[in-house]
Formats: structure tokens, C-alpha cells, sequence
């Protein structure tokens, strides 16, 4: 007879199904796309928390953002870094991502083996949010949103330094400074980096006032903030630093500005083509997500000998880690996005 | 090369056309003429013959990263480009404090040198220049080897800012930057000097450019101050007769000489100091479709089959020079006669452009509705007593085209089709500028036919940017004729305009990106053809 716990004849302790991952253990879903009653998330981004679940588990710090998102009625359960609780026979914990504000990967241990789902997440150091944690495990599942080695970040102090560069040559020319990037995640990190070194107030579009307020009520600090909706039309924004939802770009609200200047805050911006084809004036290479070398690194890291790649350069990852590492490592398919690339 | 790396950076992250001006005025004037007749030379469009395959610069860049060849194609089709792959990955290798070396230096001591070397010499040499180099000058080296290098300037600005530079009228610097401007100091200084004693025989003038007519014609005024000639689909061309040389220029300012033996050995009854601005069409009795002309530019070798199968001929209109003195400022009918005179008895592979006459506007319009039975694309209206300008200045040269209305469109997306055309990258979306941007405008699915659909298909696949699900973005290089039955605004749509029935009227591959129509000129359409289109119904 063969011990029904042998590794070969156990259920695994993720599997894809049509909703997403699914882990039979716990009989939850991380970060699901269909319907379930039982969802983990991993971080507050659209295509991770979706609405219509019965049941959220996630990151005490994320639950502000994941709220205002979905709605203040939902049933989430907030949870503490590091502080393992029960679901089923699978013992969770949420450990930073440093991805945005209460962004988690999700350990999962059941029977002694340890799988973490990553979400999305980076190891460059960003003010506004809890710094990624190495989890080591035996199963891991990685974003690849930027996996190819033409992707590789500068410091992002360096990026930064230009972005500031780039506001006082506007100032000396009376130009605003008009800065297109995501509403959660990159325009906060971008206003504690400016908060940080200047005291400077910023203007924000309408669609970004919430979930600014949501990482000041989570204790974040950043640079003073105005809306642009607040102000009298006229001059009011010569010399002044404008963040805006990449949407705002071809709507009308950009009449207000005399003479502006307009930049793109994204990994994307890495590539000519990229930053050409949409018409900014200047593309800033900035992002949330690992590049290359910090996403093969971090694999190796966590010592995980199986590897699930989702989104972005999946195919090109789990090839890379399979033919030149050694690993188990294998693409999925996922509805998650990472950066999109349509701004 | 610093300096040339930090305008050529400015120039392509602003879209602003003054701020293009001034840094490339600052630039001029920082360096010394060595540099600026280098500079001048890549940003008039002229490029380097190829020193280094793009597929050995890979190779070079695969051995010094140690990355699988494999993962340097994916990222190649991330791209889209081999010079910048390169250069992104080279990143890896940390980036030095590149010396200040001139980019005359880098160009006549090192890159062109670089031709009679081993490929082992020159491999050894170009890693030792990416490890001492910064990201932003591998890229422009990369280009530089594999030559590919295009800077994204308009020509009318380069001439703004030399114009500006020297305090000449910019008409003086666009005649003196015809052709294929040397880059040497000394080409520079006569470029910039007050008087530039005469320059090479081969060069031609600027052209003079008609604008599409979009109201009736008998706003023009009395037809008798007028001068009609069919509008011919070929490509337009000048040819160039000076002391014994026959030189023939095509409008995208190449020279194009060799491809067409016919014309030139015509040009040589021509006496010396003789311009005729003109079109160069296939011909046999009688015009023959544009696509034959095609393969006479296209095929990389003339054999003699090509050149029995599309024979060509040179139709002129225009006469700018005779007897060596410049005739631009003349009136039209004056140059007209000269032409004719100036023709008398030419051999088969030259002909004067006939006029086409008629008693009043409307006999006129009839005369124009055969068009397309004669091969022509419709009628030129020249004013009796205008001069011969620069460039497109509306109101003297009218271009009077039958319907379809059509423009040029840069293909910016494709997605494969279904059925016979599954597996095949068929249904195409086009867009014209707008200030520097592309904007889609229409989608079409016809009128490219196999052989063309299996190149255009093979290109898209080379040179995918992004892919978008089905949907792949290319780079703007190819440009088609989009022809239309009727337009529309349409607020559902990003340029704020719907064409009807659309479709690729044929592959431009004489045009570069840059001479696409603008959504301003689709516009203008929308002005004009309001009446036409009003009862059309609903539109794609």
C-alpha cells in the first residue's frame, strides 16, 4: 500500500482553476478573478482585489486602500505582517511586498511545505510602503510583469533627481510640470520621494485624492497636497508640479494649463518606442515592479525549487530560470495585468 | 559624441518644434565645424553604409552579457529595434564616464576606419567602445555601426535652424541642402557662409509643392489665368543636366540615377545648365500602373527583364534652369514655353507634360472625371504668372484629385486575420500626424494583394514594438495610400473622424513616415466633402 501523504500522490497545495489559485487545503483563492467565498489579495490594484467575493482576507495596512476600492461594506479580515493564522488545514501569513501601501506576498504552509505567492512587488527601496521581506519557501509564484534583461531600473534617488530636474527647468520657463502616472502606488511614492527633500506643495487631479488620503490615514507622509479642482483657472498652475491618472492626458481637463509640460512615470518608459508613440515630453523610468535582475535574484533567494510565473514576461521567465538555473519553473496563465501599458 | 548624444536626446523627448530649433542652433554653435558637418549630415536624413550587421552586433552583445541568444530575440521583439536591445542590455556591464571625444573624432578616426578591419579586430575594438561608454552613446553608436541611425527631425527645422544660425533666408539653406550634403567642415562653412561660390553640379532645387484643392475650382477665379496638366501617379522627380553629367533626384531628395538608364541617356541631348522638375512614370505608348514603377526602385539588382518589363520615362512640367541661370522667379507660362522650346525633338525617354485645355470650369471638371480611365490621378491647376516657390506654399499649385479621397497613412497597428488569412497579419490600423503624434484613424482589411500581404506580414513580425493580445504595435516606417468613399465626425472615435469604406489604395514605399498626411488635412476633408457625404448614411 502506498502512504496516501507520499509527495507524488498529495494534492498540491496551489492549483490553477478557471477562477484563479486556488488552494484546496484552506479551500481559499489568492487573488481570484471569479466569483468566490473566499478570496486572499494580495494588494488593493484592480486586478488583484476584485469586487464580489463573500470573504477577504488581507494585510492590515492594505485593508484602507482595498476598502475605498470595493466598498467599506465588504467582509475583510485584516491581518498584521508576519502573524500566521488558520484557514482550513493551511496556515497563512501576509509578508511585505514593497510593491505599494499593505501589499503582501501570501505564505501558505500546509504539511510542512511552504508556498508564496508574490503578487506584485519590488526590492528598490520606496518611502511609501513596508520594504519587501525574502520568504524562503519550496514553491514560489513570481510576477514577471518587466522579465526580460532589457528591463533593469536605475536608483530610483537617480530618478527621482531627474523628475526634480526636469520641474525646475519648467519653473525657469513658467511651465507646468504635468506628471502622468498610476492613481495607487506610483503617485504616492512620488510625493513622499518629493515630500522628503522639498517643501513644495503639489497639485493633484480628482482621481487621485482618495487613495492619497488613504496612505495618510495609514500614517504615510507625504508632500503637501492641493486639488487642482480647488483652484481659480487662470495662472494659478505656472511653475507648479500637476499629478494626473494617465486618462486625464486627451481629456479636456488639460485646457486649464497654459504651456505645460508633460511627463510619463513608468517602467514602460525604458523603451524609445514606448515613450514616443504616446506623446509625452518626457518618459521617467520608474516602477513598482522587480526588473530583471531583482527578479532572478529574488527566486534564487527564496530557495524555492518550483516556480509559477504570472503576467507580463512569463513565458520568457520561467524558460530563463528552467534552462539556466535548474529550477521547476513554468509559466501560468493569469488575468493579472502588472504595470498596464495603455496609459 | 556627449554633445551630439544630449541633442539628439532633446530632440527626441520634446515635441515642441521651437525647443527641436534652438537646441540643435546651441548646438551648431558649441561645436566645432567638424562636428556640426556631421551632425548636419545624420540630421538631414543621410546614413552610413552599414559597417555592422545587426545580427553581429547581437552576437557581440549575446558573448559580452552571457545571456542565452534566445532571451536576446524576446527581447529584441520587445523593442523592436537591435541598436537600443543592445545598448538596454549592455546596461549589465555597469556604465562608464565616457571620455569627451568629439563626434568627428568618433566618426572619421574610429567608426569609418573601422571598415577595413578584420571581424575579429572589429569585434575586439566595439566591446572595448561599449565598455567605455555610457547607455545613451551605445545606443547612438549602435545606430551609428549598423546604419540605422535617423534622427526625429523634420528637414524644414534643420533648415530653420541653420537659417537661423547663419542669418540666411531659410529658401537659401533649403536650396544649398539639396542632395547629399558632404560632412566636412568645409561643406559647413560654405553651408553657412554669405556666399557659397557655386556648389556641386548634382544639386537641385528645393520643390515646389501643390496643395489639394478642397473648394470648387471656381473659387480659383478666371480659368484663363490658369494652367491645367494631369496629375500623374509617378514619382516626382528632377533632372539634373550639368557640365556632361546627368544627375536624376527623386522628390525624397535620392538620388535615383542608376535605376532609371532610359532617362538618363535622354538627358544627354540636354544642354549643360539644364533643371527640369518633372514625373518619372512607367511608359510604354501610353502611362502604365504605378506598381511598375515600383519594381524599378524596389528590385535590388536592374536586370534587363525589369527593365523590359517597366520601362520608364520622364514627363517634365517645369523647367528651373536653362543655360545655367536659375529661371524660379519666371512665371509659370513663361517657363512653360521655355520647356517646350527647350524639349523640341526630345528622344522617347523625355516628353513635356501635355496641357489640358479647356473652355470653362465646368468643361474642365468633365476633362477631370476621366482621370482614372487615363491612369492619372486627376489635374494640377498652375496659376499663369505665379513663380517657382519653395516647398508647399498654398495658392499658385493646385493638386485637383478624383474621388476616392485618399490619404497617407502610417501603419501603427496589425492583427491577424481569420480564415484564408489566419496566421497572417492582415487587418491593418493607419494614422496621420497630429504635431508629432500618431493618431488611428481607420482600420482596412483590403487592397494589398498576396505577395505584398506576405511581405507586410513578415516586417510586422520583425518588427513588433508591443503586443497587445492579438493586436501587435509596429513601428512608424511603412506608409499606404488610404483611400475612402466618404468622411465623417465621429465622436466615438480618438480622432474625432470615421471614413467610410476604407481601404489601402497601395503601399508607398517611396514615402517616409514623415510625409504622412495630417489629421488637419483629414479634417480639411471633412470640410470639403460635408455635401458629398451627407446622404451616405451610417458610417464604419
Amino acid at each position: 500500500m502506498l502512504d496516501s501523504r507520499s509527495p507524488a500522490l498529495r494534492r498540491p497545495v496551489l492549483e490553477l482553476t478557471s477562477a484563479g489559485l486556488y488552494c484546496p487545503a484552506g479551500g481559499f483563492h489568492v487573488d481570484p478573478w471569479g466569483q468566490v467565498d473566499r478570496a486572499v489579495v494580495t494588494h488593493g490594484h484592480s486586478d488583484h482585489a476584485r469586487p464580489g467575493h463573500a470573504a477577504y482576507e488581507g494585510s492590515a495596512l492594505g485593508e484602507g486602500i482595498v476598502r475605498r476600492r470595493l466598498g467599506t461594506d465588504i467582509a475583510y479580515q485584516g491581518h498584521p505582517y508576519g502573524e500566521a493564522f488558520r484557514i482550513g488545514d493551511a496556515l497563512v501569513s501576509f509578508h511585505p511586498a514593497g510593491h505599494v501601501l499593505g501589499s503582501a506576498q501570501v505564505r501558505i504552509e500546509v504539511d510542512g511545505e511552504v508556498w508564496v505567492v508574490s503578487g506584485d512587488y519590488k526590492r528598490e527601496p520606496d518611502p511609501s510602503c513596508t520594504p519587501f521581506e525574502l520568504v524562503p519557501c519550496d514553491g514560489f509564484v513570481t510576477e514577471a510583469t518587466f522579465a526580460l534583461p532589457i528591463y533593469r531600473w536605475d536608483a530610483g534617488a537617480r530618478v527621482i533627481d531627474e523628475v526634480l530636474a526636469w520641474w525646475d527647468e519648467n519653473v525657469r520657463q513658467g511651465r507646468t510640470s504635468i506628471v502622468f502616472c498610476y492613481a495607487l502606488g506610483k503617485a504616492q511614492r512620488l510625493l513622499a520621494e518629493i515630500g522628503a527633500r522639498l517643501d513644495r506643495p503639489v497639485f493633484l487631479h480628482g482621481a487621485l485624492l482618495s487613495m492619497v488620503d488613504a496612505y495618510r490615514d495609514a500614517g504615510v507622509e507625504l508632500a503637501s497636497t492641493m486639488a487642482v479642482s480647488d483652484q481659480p483657472k487662470a495662472d494659478r498652475f505656472r511653475g507648479e508640479f500637476v499629478l494626473a491618472p494617465p486618462s486625464a492626458m486627451a481629456s479636456t481637463w488639460m485646457r486649464r494649463f497654459t504651456n505645460p509640460s508633460t511627463a510619463f512615470v513608468s517602467g514602460w518608459m525604458r523603451v524609445r518606442g514606448q515613450r514616443r508613440r504616446r506623446g509625452y515630453d518626457r518618459g521617467f523610468v520608474l516602477s513598482d515592479h522587480v526588473d530583471w535582475p531583482d527578479v532572478v535574484r529574488t527566486v534564487e533567494e527564496t530557495g524555492a525549487r518550483q516556480v509559477l510565473a504570472t503576467h507580463g514576461y512569463a513565458d520568457s521567465l520561467a524558460r530563463f530560470l528552467r534552462e539556466e538555473r535548474g529550477l521547476d519553473a513554468r509559466p501560468i496563465e493569469t488575468l493579472y495585468e502588472g504595470e498596464r501599458d495603455d496609459g | 559624441m556627449r554633445r551630439f548624444a544630449e541633442l539628439y536626446a532633446t530632440l527626441d523627448s520634446t515635441t515642441k518644434t521651437g525647443a527641436k530649433v534652438d537646441a540643435m542652433v546651441a548646438y551648431f554653435q558649441a561645436v566645432p565645424s567638424a562636428d556640426a558637418a556631421w551632425a548636419l549630415f545624420f540630421l538631414t536624413g543621410q546614413r552610413l553604409k552599414r559597417l555592422i550587421s545587426s545580427r553581429t552586433l547581437r552576437l557581440w552583445a549575446l558573448e559580452a552579457t552571457g545571456l542565452p541568444d534566445w532571451l536576446v530575440d524576446e527581447s529584441y521583439a520587445a523593442v523592436g529595434d537591435t541598436a537600443e536591445t543592445v545598448a538596454l542590455l549592455l546596461d549589465a556591464l555597469g556604465t562608464a564616464t565616457p571620455a569627451a571625444d568629439s563626434l568627428s573624432v568618433w566618426m572619421d578616426e574610429r567608426i569609418l576606419p573601422l571598415r577595413g578591419a578584420s571581424d575579429d579586430e572589429q569585434r575586439r575594438q566595439v566591446v572595448a567602445w561599449w565598455r567605455a561608454l555610457d547607455r545613451e552613446q551605445r545606443f547612438l553608436l549602435n545606430k551609428l555601426l549598423t546604419g540605422g541611425f535617423r534622427v526625429g527631425v523634420a528637414k524644414g527645422l534643420v533648415v530653420r535652424a541653420v537659417a537661423k544660425l547663419a542669418a540666411l533666408e531659410p529658401a537659401v539653406v533649403s536650396h544649398r541642402l539639396m542632395g547629399q550634403p558632404a560632412p566636412t567642415p568645409a561643406f559647413f562653412a560654405g553651408l553657412i557662409a554669405g556666399d557659397d561660390g557655386g556648389a556641386d553640379d548634382s544639386r537641385p532645387y528645393p520643390f515646389f509643392l501643390a496643395s489639394p484643392l478642397e473648394q470648387p475650382p471656381t473659387s480659383l477665379g478666371r480659368l484663363d489665368d490658369w494652367l491645367a496638366e494631369w496629375k500623374w501617379d509617378g514619382i516626382r522627380g528632377q533632372l539634373v543636366k550639368r557640365r556632361g553629367a546627368a544627375y536624376l533626384w527623386s522628390r525624397g531628395e535620392d538620388l535615383v540615377t542608376e535605376r532609371f538608364p532610359e532617362i538618363v541617356a535622354a538627358a544627354g541631348r540636354l544642354a549643360d545648365g539644364t533643371v527640369l522638375d518633372g514625373e518619372i512614370l512607367a511608359w510604354r505608348d501610353d502611362v502604365l500602373p504605378f506598381a511598375l514603377l515600383q519594381k524599378r526602385i524596389g528590385r535590388l539588382r536592374l536586370d534587363a527583364r525589369t527593365l523590359r518589363e517597366a520601362p520608364a520615362r520622364f514627363l517634365a512640367y517645369d523647367l528651373l534652369e536653362a543655360d545655367g541661370v536659375d529661371l524660379r522667379a519666371a512665371a509659370q507660362h513663361q517657363r512653360r514655353s521655355r520647356l517646350e522650346a527647350v524639349l523640341a525633338g526630345a528622344p522617347a525617354g523625355l516628353g513635356v507634360s501635355p496641357l489640358v485645355v479647356a473652355a470653362d470650369w465646368e468643361d474642365l471638371a468633365r476633362r477631370r472625371d476621366d482621370a482614372r480611365g487615363r491612369g492619372v490621378e486627376g489635374l494640377m491647376l498652375k496659376r499663369r504668372d505665379a513663380p517657382y516657390q519653395v516647398g508647399r506654399r498654398r495658392g499658385d499649385w493646385w493638386k485637383w484629385k478624383v474621388d476616392p479621397l485618399s490619404v497617407d497613412a502610417v501603419l501603427v497597428y496589425a492583427q491577424a486575420g481569420s480564415g484564408r488569412r489566419a496566421n497572417l497579419f492582415t487587418d491593418y490600423t493607419f494614422a496621420v500626424w497630429e504635431a508629432e503624434r500618431l493618431v488611428p484613424f481607420a482600420k482596412a482589411y483590403s487592397g494589398l494583394d498576396d505577395s505584398e500581404i506576405r511581405e507586410l506580414d513578415r516586417w510586422i513580425r520583425r518588427h513588433t514594438v508591443e503586443r497587445f493580445g492579438p493586436v501587435r504595435s509596429v513601428p512608424a516606417a511603412q506608409v499606404f495610400e488610404v483611400a475612402f468613399e466618404g468622411i465623417q465626425r465621429s465622436p466615438r472615435h480618438k480622432s474625432g473622424i470615421a471614413v467610410r469604406f476604407p481601404r489601402i489604395a497601395r503601399w508607398r514605399r517611396d514615402k517616409r513616415p514623415a510625409d504622412a498626411d495630417t489629421l488637419a488635412s483629414l479634417r480639411d476633408l471633412l470640410h470639403t466633402n460635408a455635401e458629398a457625404t451627407r446622404d451616405t448614411g451610417e458610417m464604419e
